[in-house]
């Protein structure tokens, strides 16, 4: 088995369930947040060892025409994941891949893994995932539901999208989704691409350009500046 | 709904005006977003701003708030003039051909009938020239010059995109862009649906903003069809079974209307609220309306309704009669009133937090200072239930005694909830309540069995409205639904459930609690528990699941289905089809009564609620006008508006006392336009929410929504913190600067619009408080509901603020 997300944000409207059905899942506090100084819909700002997953906001105005970008944002589970390799380089197999699902998930070992090897993981990592829990010392992130899935469930973020945005099955399955919904797609929004779908586990559908969304939205062609609405 | 939620995906068009439904009512979306890719369905959103909905649609167009009946007339006259209009449809089914009574007019703004004193108008020259029979004269062939039609044409002519760009901010590209692909459905092989919500009704035009879209669609053809239909959008909240079952103080449950004291008998109410038609194709239902009054006596006060008796009618209070905007009115609008002048000694408050969510809410927070004693059920503490020590209060003044019952979660309760599809689902209890809390039906009904203990033990004034009550013994939320589908009194099936309304008698051998439910409970099954989705072919392809709950009325999913085929029952579009004549019987969806197409021996019209059972394209139901016209919102930037010289609706209820200062026209110490609204992650007020963690994480404090434009002139930048003033109050808020909000050209000059959510305030420290203080009692003439979507105010960057906080605050006691 080798398991995958299809994340269509043609479909995404925002509403946050997923970000808030993930961490009411793992059982995880609220961070204090504000607008003062901030001003964004986009909260928390930006992922923390509290917030697995977290809807980025991004607004344009081109041509006249309003655009506003939603990125629902987490670990990629990459195939050949970056961050393992950091880590193991520090505490072997504190990161490990769940066998049946393909998830990468970091494990309480993480807890032994010096801050230089937080950093070196932050750094392999592609799109800027990985989380230390200032307490605890556990790194984690986005764990796939693993745990879920081999109940037999699908996991939250997936459970909880209303409108389709969020998929799941077997990476062949959504792969093909994927393509098949960007053809459809790409006769309204001729600049639509998958991300890199062909290294990660989490494929996602943007329907405008990269930069438009946030700046690690995919491995390629980064864009290091930054629209916030 | 006239329709359901799944019924959107029939759409080829979707027209979102007043409502932000993505945000509101996010599920709603999937269907949407179905329509779209399925059926390549136009998706357009009108809206003051660019919101989550705007960003899935394919196309938004800004419209400065409270102008939606300029916008919707502009449609009316692209429809007649361009012969957009679906004729065959029209002249069978609306009242199209009727003739309006010659004394009708329209002049510089004001129908016939007005009375300035009492701000209502005599509806007498508003209706139809009758034959000897009583029969309403039409004109098939419209050359009547006074045919509803023509008339509908005159009173819209003035709507030009010219006009209606000037006063709405909309481009005339982006007026034709929203007619044409709009009307486009006008056919009898298309479909289009209008959404609103609270963007339409919380104006003083609100109803009529409505009235527009029953006029577009009737025009269109889509009323009654698959994929079409005016559609509330009604959420959580379940507004759509409070409403259902009576939580306004206008109607009796089942839409009946309140007894007033000029109806002392029940047979005055009777004669007053029971239409009579002489055509003889209308169904008029409303006629059976003494029958579910009777019902409604029989299950309030049981076998203490007699025959003799007017089944209890006595017992039941008579409002005041409506004799002017306010007189009769006892919406919240004039309680505060009330309570201000000390003619109200003290109160309950149910699951609202009027201290929060109500226009003008410093006044209001005044108010319940000086009631005697308060009780109150709640789950959350909130700026109702703590007002006593709120902002600007001093406890050691306060007198007000104030009990707080403890309410337990909806999760922890049982009980049914309707949709706003009009399905009506039974909600199961997850958990047990927490400690003392329960469910407000058991507080209530312990409350009133004291209450009944106490009047039978010490008596009263007037007791027999409460002694000879049909009361419940303990509560039980499946009893109550029981009571509410209704049983059999009397007779061989005596005890027994009813079926639906079609048993209901007027005789005291039937009782229900609400007509419209009868059919949820029968004597096999809670139906609100079903959960099948058995379906025949036919259901199928238009999306009906006849046995998953239960859908009022008589498990029809879309009203006035009969409307959906042509004079021989067979529908407009066989893709879409609803119900079709096989030429014996009805199949599909449950149709508008069983009688024949229209076109048939016996046959019938399909708007059966209606008296002559048309489609009302001009009507004398409201208080006014039987048509919509343009009148600006009670504050507004602009000192005409070119369409008559009448700048605000003539009858709209408001108040201007000392507590309720409104700000001139175009005043130029509130130029900007202020329009509240809600968010996804906070409910309502959002005393519930902002109790939620991993919500009030999503969205944190009170902000405005505000143009780079507005911004750059006050010199403020994203994330400030701003004070936003009224008239009446002033309000703490962080500025969002956003493109997302565009600065309107009206008249030729720039007006601003800015907005803000109403959902924090001040029981949770440093979030910010209530924006209420800010809005306005003005109200809509037909509801009472308060302008909360467009008043003015000013805006400027605040040298410090103490209702933000930038660090977290620790929460009082209590909390």
């Amino acid at each position: 088995m080798s398991k995958a997300f299809f994340i269509d944000t043609s479909r995404c409207t925002a509403c946050r369930g997923c970000q808030v059905a993930c961490k009411e899942w793992q059982g995880f506090p609220a961070n204090f947040t504000k607008q003062l100084g901030w001003g964004s819909h986009q909260n928390p700002p930006d992922l923390n060892c509290y917030n697995y997953k977290v809807v980025r906001f991004s607004e344009h105005k081109i041509n006249n025409r309003v655009l506003w970008n939603f990125f629902p944002d987490q670990c990629r589970h990459c195939l050949e994941p970056p961050c393992k390799a950091a880590a193991d380089h520090y505490v072997k197999n504190a990161v490990v891949i769940d066998e049946p699902t393909g998830a990468v998930v970091f494990t309480e070992r993480t807890k032994k893994i010096p801050n230089e090897g937080f950093l070196s993981m932050k750094e392999y990592c592609p799109y800027n995932i990985p989380r230390r829990n200032p307490e605890t010392g556990v790194i984690n992130k986005c764990d796939l539901c693993f745990e879920r899935i081999e109940a037999g469930h699908i996991p939250m973020c997936v459970k909880t999208c209303p409108t389709g945005a969020m998929n799941f099955g077997e990476r062949g399955a959504m792969l093909s989704l994927a393509r098949s919904r960007l053809a459809t797609v790409k006769a309204e929004f001729p600049d639509a691409s998958l991300l890199d779908e062909d290294s990660v586990r989490i494929i996602y559908l943007i329907t405008l350009k990269r930069e438009e969304y946030h700046d690690l939205a995919s491995l390629k062609n980064p864009v290091l500046t930054r629209s916030i609405g | 709904m006239t329709n359901s939620w799944i019924d959107i995906k029939n759409t080829d068009c979707c027209l979102i005006i007043g409502s932000n439904a993505a945000e509101h009512h996010p599920i709603c979306f999937k269907w949407v977003m179905k329509a779209k890719e399925e059926r390549g369905a136009t998706i357009i959103h009108v809206d003051p701003k660019f919101s989550r909905t705007s960003a899935r649609s394919d196309f938004h167009v800004p419209l400065r708030s409270g102008t939606d009946i300029a916008f919707m007339g502009g449609m009316i006259h692209y429809i007649l003039s361009n012969n957009k209009y679906f004729h065959e449809y029209v002249n069978d089914y609306t009242n199209a051909s009727f003739i309006v009574n010659s004394r009708y007019s329209f002049n510089n703004g004001l129908f016939s009938g007005y009375n300035p004193r009492t701000k209502l108008y005599n509806k007498a020259d508003w209706q139809f020239e009758t034959d000897a029979n009583g029969r309403v004269k039409r004109d098939p062939t419209f050359r009547h010059p006074n045919c509803v039609i023509n008339v509908l044409k005159r009173h819209y002519s003035r709507y030009t995109l010219q006009k209606v760009s000037d006063i709405t901010g909309v481009t005339r590209e982006n007026l034709l862009k929203v007619y044409e692909a709009f009307s486009a459905t006008g056919r009898r092989d298309k479909a289009g649906t209008i959404l609103y919500a609270l963007g339409w009704t919380q104006h003083t035009v609100g109803v009529q903003n409505i009235r527009t879209s029953g006029i577009v669609q009737l025009l269109l053809g889509n009323a009654g069809v698959a994929g079409g239909g005016v559609n509330a959008l009604r959420g959580e909240p379940n507004v759509q079974g409070t409403t259902d079952h009576a939580i306004l103080y206008n109607v009796l449950p089942g839409y009946l209307p309140v007894p007033r004291a000029n109806m002392q008998t029940l047979e005055e109410y009777n004669k007053l609220s029971t239409p009579v038609s002489n055509e003889p194709e209308s169904v008029n239902w409303w006629q059976n309306r003494p029958k579910y009054t009777v019902s409604l006596l029989k299950a309030y006060f049981g076998n203490n309704a007699r025959s003799d008796n007017d089944f209890g009618y006595a017992w039941l209070p008579k409002a005041d009669p409506v004799k002017s905007e306010s007189e009769g009115d006892y919406s919240y609008m004039y309680l505060y009133e009330k309570i201000m002048r000390g003619e109200i000694k003290g109160g309950s408050i149910w699951a609202t937090n009027p201290a929060n969510t109500l226009p003008n809410t410093n006044k209001n927070r005044e108010a319940l200072s000086k009631l005697e004693f308060l009780y109150i059920s709640e789950i959350h503490h909130n700026e109702t239930t703590d007002f006593w020590h709120g902002p600007g209060m001093d406890p050691k003044k306060v007198k007000t005694e104030v009990f707080l019952f403890p309410s337990c979660h909806r999760a922890e309760k049982e009980g049914s909830i309707s949709s706003s599809g009009r399905h009506i689902l039974w909600h199961f209890k997850a958990v047990n309540p927490k400690g003392d809390s329960k469910p407000m039906g058991q507080i209530m009904i312990d409350i009133m069995k004291e209450v009944i203990r106490l009047y039978k033990k010490e008596g009263g004034a007037f007791p027999e409205p409460i002694v000879n009550l049909n009361w419940y013994r303990s509560y039980d939320a499946e009893l109550i639904a029981k009571r509410c589908n209704g049983w059999f009194t009397s007779g061989a099936k005596k005890g027994k459930q009813l079926n639906g309304f079609t048993e209901f008698a007027a005789d005291g051998s039937t009782a229900s609690l609400n007509w419209l439910y009868a059919g949820t409970f029968t004597d096999e099954e809670n139906r609100m528990k079903r959960m099948s989705l058995e379906q025949t072919p036919l259901q199928k392809a238009v999306g009906i699941y006849p046995k998953y709950a239960w859908v009022w009325p008589m498990n029809r999913w879309i009203l006035y289905n009969r409307a959906s085929v042509d004079k021989n029952g067979q529908p407009w579009d066989p893709s879409r089809t609803i119900i079709r004549w096989t030429g014996s019987e009805w199949e599909g969806d449950v149709p508008d009564g069983p009688a024949p197409p229209l076109g048939m021996q016996g046959g019938k019209n399909p708007f059966i609620m209606l008296k002559d059972g048309l489609g009302q394209l001009f009507g004398s139901g409201l208080v006014d006008g039987p048509l919509p016209e343009h009148y600006e919102p009670v504050e507004t930037p602009v000192r005409n508006h070119g369409f008559s010289g009448q700048l605000t609706n003539p009858c709209a209820k408001i108040l201007t006392g000392d507590t309720d200062k409104i700000a001139q026209p175009n005043d130029p110490r509130y130029p900007i336009v202020l329009t509240t609204y809600s968010l996804t992650e906070h409910w309502c007020g959002g005393s519930e929410t902002r109790n939620v963690p991993s919500l009030l994480e999503a969205e944190p404090q009170l902000y405005v929504e505000m143009s780079h434009e507005l911004a750059r002139e006050k010199g403020i930048a994203n994330g400030d913190a701003v004070i936003v003033e009224s008239i009446r109050g002033r309000v703490e808020a962080v500025a969002m600067v956003t493109v997302r909000i565009t600065p309107f050209k009206i008249q030729g000059k720039t007006v601003h619009l800015v907005g803000m959510p109403f959902a924090f305030g001040w029981t949770k420290p440093g979030i910010g408080d209530s924006t209420n203080r800010l809005t306005l009692w003005a109200g809509d003439p037909n509801t009472s509901i308060p302008e909360y979507k467009a008043c003015c105010v000013n805006i400027r960057k605040a040298d410090s603020v103490t209702e933000l906080s930038d660090t977290p605050v620790q929460e009082g006691p209590g909390h």
